[in-house]
């Protein structure tokens, strides 16, 4: 099959992809090119139904226990809409586990790392092409297992999406936790060998597959961030994998690794046990803490390419933020117990993971100065990528910013496990990634379908999914300094939590506008497939190399031979005339 | 004019802060704190929320202004062409390294405190939480934990002498629970298994709620009790009265921490 070479000329995918028919073509397709398009779609979709079960949450924490119109049915609650209390324990873990790994995790390194790692780097396509096939469709068993534990009795799993045991090992401790959990655990599996595959493959292929002149420092951020969560995965995610059938192993065969002595749950028979249900969270956030950058990482590269595109000037501090992202890398493995300050972990540990979660957030730092570095002085066009690209930067500031109130060990005593950590995370995933996820589609959307998403659309979806989104999410900071728990399906019966109410009602009239106004990046997207105008090759007239092929390029990716003569930056380069200077573009002497 | 797309990225400080500023009129906002150590984890945390605040707001602005100012139609200047700066580096890298740093060792002292220092006093009660409620063993007359002569209540109520260090042992029957005061700022995960204990003092009389705070099934969210802090007289009152009270459930076995009857 296919050679693993730095050859560009290399056609030894010459001839699959185009010999076959449809399905060939367009499902079991070799082409990276399609694979990013079906993990695209795939998270597209499950992106919609996470966010119907974040509906079911937001409409329980304004209206306990109230029926829920249309929702309430689908979303599997008690007779005549109404959520039930095991029902909002479902939603809660699922919500989550639907975001983090049919989406976020797939939309970045799957869909956008596949599309554009073999186009930015002059590679004709991935170094295994059949490996990255197979690393889409390991992606379905989970689908299919964790669509279906909605399904089994007992329901979908319940017990939360960190899966802490013994809640989650014994059967008769949640429904969720009759079936829901296995399915749920073999699903996340499937995720993780998909995961596997590909990030092997992003790896071989960065390390292997470069264009003649694309030297390591002359790389897009977006592949440097690619290359470092693939490298984040492969290291972290043996640990989940094990970790997981260490939990089967517990649920099914009796051995106790998460389990103490004697444990049981709701008249459950005794475990023999012998194990630690603290074991199980130093494992999962072994894997889960490098997960956290794995699900922003690719997202701060392709914000810094549109960044830099469209101040027409170069990346401020390139080679800072390469080490910066590096170095998340390496202090990625050790900052694990900062979930675990209040979890009864030696708390001698605490001050160790304290300090050195302090120190991860210097990398953040330096990367939101070079983001503002790279503004200043530049000639910014607001387009709709640069719109969602410049949010991203404030909105990773807050994100940012709300994390040191966790890393406070005392102070997260009081706050952990509140809604501040609820704000502190969506202000990272949604208001940044998903928001810098937006802003890629709208920027490679040309590159993807040859044709324009519609701007003056794009600018009303940007400004109101903008503000709603700050609505929904920044009074949640208050939620949590007044100590309202998250996963708490009427909190109101508390007297401390009582006045909360209506601050919950305004969030959640403003999270079903938020997501129902999504319909109109919808109909952008799929509208403009068939009615935008076509782009041609370079619309954004960008330097990335992805850029000098054809609109959408072909198989192979590449008319011509591509050979590099400088990085990615070089906007306004007193060398040339146009105020761009495409990465093959040879040198004015060389011409 | 398309520099106007900026002011968006001004509403962000302005929003930021106007929330922080209003929510107490609302009433919201971190809970009335009666406790003898909660005030050192508020003013760490209002340490943190000014400190980061600060940098919120100038570096929003700085984000506003130049979105402002560099818009392509206004910046009549042509493109600065710099790669970057060696000294700007430098310089944002070792400030927050630095204020990194004292944040975390100014944070060690309160930690050790709250987390690593149990006072030398015998425990004055066991908390056992179980799906889905918090059960309390209270000594006998002979006033020691863990002897034939305790009793268990299971309504749900703690009562606790005021202005006085207690030591409280804690403990789960089944899964994992999370003891939180939130007006003693106090947390703590219960893993079943594991010997723990928590320690405060209370300053004000009165009652407050106790929260689940971690997920522990269908039933979480009610699982709720209530701790009421009486003076000396009125404690002693109340363990006779709840010892004497038709409801109450003796302990059978002795020497063992488990409190079932
Ligand atoms: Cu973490
Ligand atoms: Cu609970």
């Amino acid at each position: 099959m296919s050679t693993v070479t730095a050859d560009p000329h290399s056609d030894a995918h010459a001839d699959h992809g185009h010999s076959g028919g449809f399905l060939s073509t367009y499902v079991f397709s070799l082409d990276h090119k399609v694979i990013g398009l079906q993990f695209l779609f795939s998270t597209l979709i499950w992106f919609f139904v996470g966010g119907m079960l974040a509906l079911g949450i937001r409409w329980q924490l304004a209206f306990p226990w109230r029926p829920m119109p249309i929702l309430g049915d689908l979303l599997g609650a008690a007779e005549g809409g109404q959520i039930a209390p095991e029902n909002y324990t479902m939603l809660v873990t699922m919500h989550a586990t639907v975001m983090i790994f049919f989406v976020i995790i797939p939309v970045l390194a799957g869909a956008f790392g596949n599309f554009l790692i073999p186009l930015m780097i002059g590679a004709d396509d991935m170094a295994v092409p059949v490996l990255n096939m197979l690393s889409y469709w390991f992606m379905w068993p989970a689908f299919a297992l964790i669509g279906a534990s909605f399904f089994v009795e007992g329901g979908a799993a319940q017990g939360g999406w960190t899966s802490y045991p013994p809640l989650s090992v014994i059967a008769e401790a949640a429904p969720g936790s009759l079936n829901g959990q296995n399915l749920w655990l073999l699903g996340v599996t499937f995720v993780g060998i998909a995961s596997m595959m590909g990030s092997i493959n992003y790896m071989t292929t960065i390390i292997q597959m470069r264009a003649p002149g694309m030297t390591m420092f002359r790389l897009p951020m977006t592949i440097w961030a690619m290359f470092i969560t693939a490298i984040l995965q492969a290291f972290a995610l043996p640990v989940l994998t094990a970790a997981g059938f260490m939990q089967v192993s517990d649920r099914l065969l009796g051995t106790g690794f998460f389990l103490a002595e004697g444990a049981m749950a709701n008249n459950s028979a005794m475990a023999s046990g012998g194990g630690q249900p603290l074991l199980w969270q130093h494992l999962f956030w072994f894997y889960s803490h490098p997960a956290v950058y794995i699900m922003i990482l690719p997202a701060m590269g392709m914000v810094s390419d549109i960044l830099s595109c469209f101040s027409r000037k170069p990346l401020f501090g390139y080679k800072p933020m390469v080490y910066s992202i590096s170095g998340i890398a390496g202090l990625g493995f050790i900052v694990w117990g900062h979930h675990m300050f209040v979890s009864g972990m030696n708390p001698m540990l605490g001050m160790t993971f304290m300090v050195s979660t302090m120190m991860i957030a210097l990398p953040s730092a330096i990367k939101t100065f070079n983001w503002l570095g790279t503004l200043w002085g530049g000639h910014i066009q607001y387009t709709t990528p640069m719109l969602f690209a410049i949010s991203f930067i404030s909105m990773f500031i807050i994100g940012g910013l709300s994390g040191i109130f966790m890393a406070a060990t005392p102070v997260d005593i009081f706050i952990h496990d509140t809604y501040f950590i609820v704000a502190h995370f969506h202000y990272v995933l949604f208001a940044g990634t998903a928001m810098a996820v937006f802003g890629a589609i709208y920027f490679w959307y040309p590159k993807m379908f040859g044709r324009m998403m519609n701007d003056s659309w794009g600018k009303v979806h940007f400004v109101l999914t903008f503000l709603l989104m700050n609505l929904v999410f920044y009074p949640m900071h208050i939620l949590g300094m007044q100590g309202f728990p998250r996963r708490l399906a009427d909190p109101y019966h508390y007297e401390t939590f009582r006045n909360l109410l209506p601050m919950n009602q305004f969030i959640s009239y403003a999270a079903f506008i938020l997501v129902g106004l999504q319909i109109i990046f919808v109909i952008n997207f799929f509208g403009s497939m068939f009615f935008g105008p076509r782009s041609g090759r370079n619309p954004w007239r960008s330097n990335g190399l992805e850029w000098q092929a054809p609109s959408p390029p072909g198989h192979g990716n590449f008319d011509f031979q591509p050979i590099i003569y400088r990085g990615p930056y070089e906007y306004g380069s007193p060398e040339v005339e146009e105020d761009f200077y495409p990465q093959n573009q040879p040198p004015p002497e060389a011409k | 004019m398309n520099r106007y797309w900026s002011v968006l990225f001004l509403l962000v400080p302005i929003g930021g802060v106007a929330t922080f500023i209003v929510a107490p009129y609302f009433n919201m906002g971190l809970p009335r704190d009666v406790s003898e150590h909660g005030h050192v984890i508020d003013s760490l945390f209002m340490f943190i929320l000014y400190l980061s605040g600060a940098v919120f707001v100038v570096t929003q602005l700085v984000l506003f202004y130049f979105s402002w100012k560099y818009e392509q139609g206004s910046n009549d200047q042509p493109v600065k062409y710099s790669h970057g700066s060696h000294v700007l580096e430098i310089v944002w890298t070792i400030i927050p390294a630095i204020t990194m740093l004292f944040i975390a060792i100014y944070q060690m002292e309160a930690w050790a405190t709250a987390k690593m220092q149990p006072p030398d006093i015998r425990p004055l009660v066991e908390v056992t939480g179980r799906q889905f409620n918090w059960d309390f063993r209270y000594p006998g007359p002979d006033g020691e934990l863990y002897t034939a002569d305790d009793f268990v209540r299971t309504d749900g109520k703690l009562y606790l002498p005021v202005d006085e260090e207690v030591l409280l042992k804690i403990t789960s029957a089944d899964v994992l629970h999370s003891f939180f005061l939130p007006n003693l700022r106090l947390k703590q995960d219960i893993v079943p298994g594991m010997d723990q204990s928590i320690w405060f003092k209370a300053t004000e009389k009165g009652g407050y709620d106790i929260v689940c705070a971690e997920l522990c099934g269908w039933g979480h969210y009610k699982m709720k009790g209530r701790v009421f802090f009486l003076s000396a007289d009125e404690y002693e009152a109340k363990l006779e009265e709840m010892r004497l009270d038709e409801n109450t459930m003796r302990v059978v076995q002795d020497d063992t921490l488990d409190t079932d009857e």
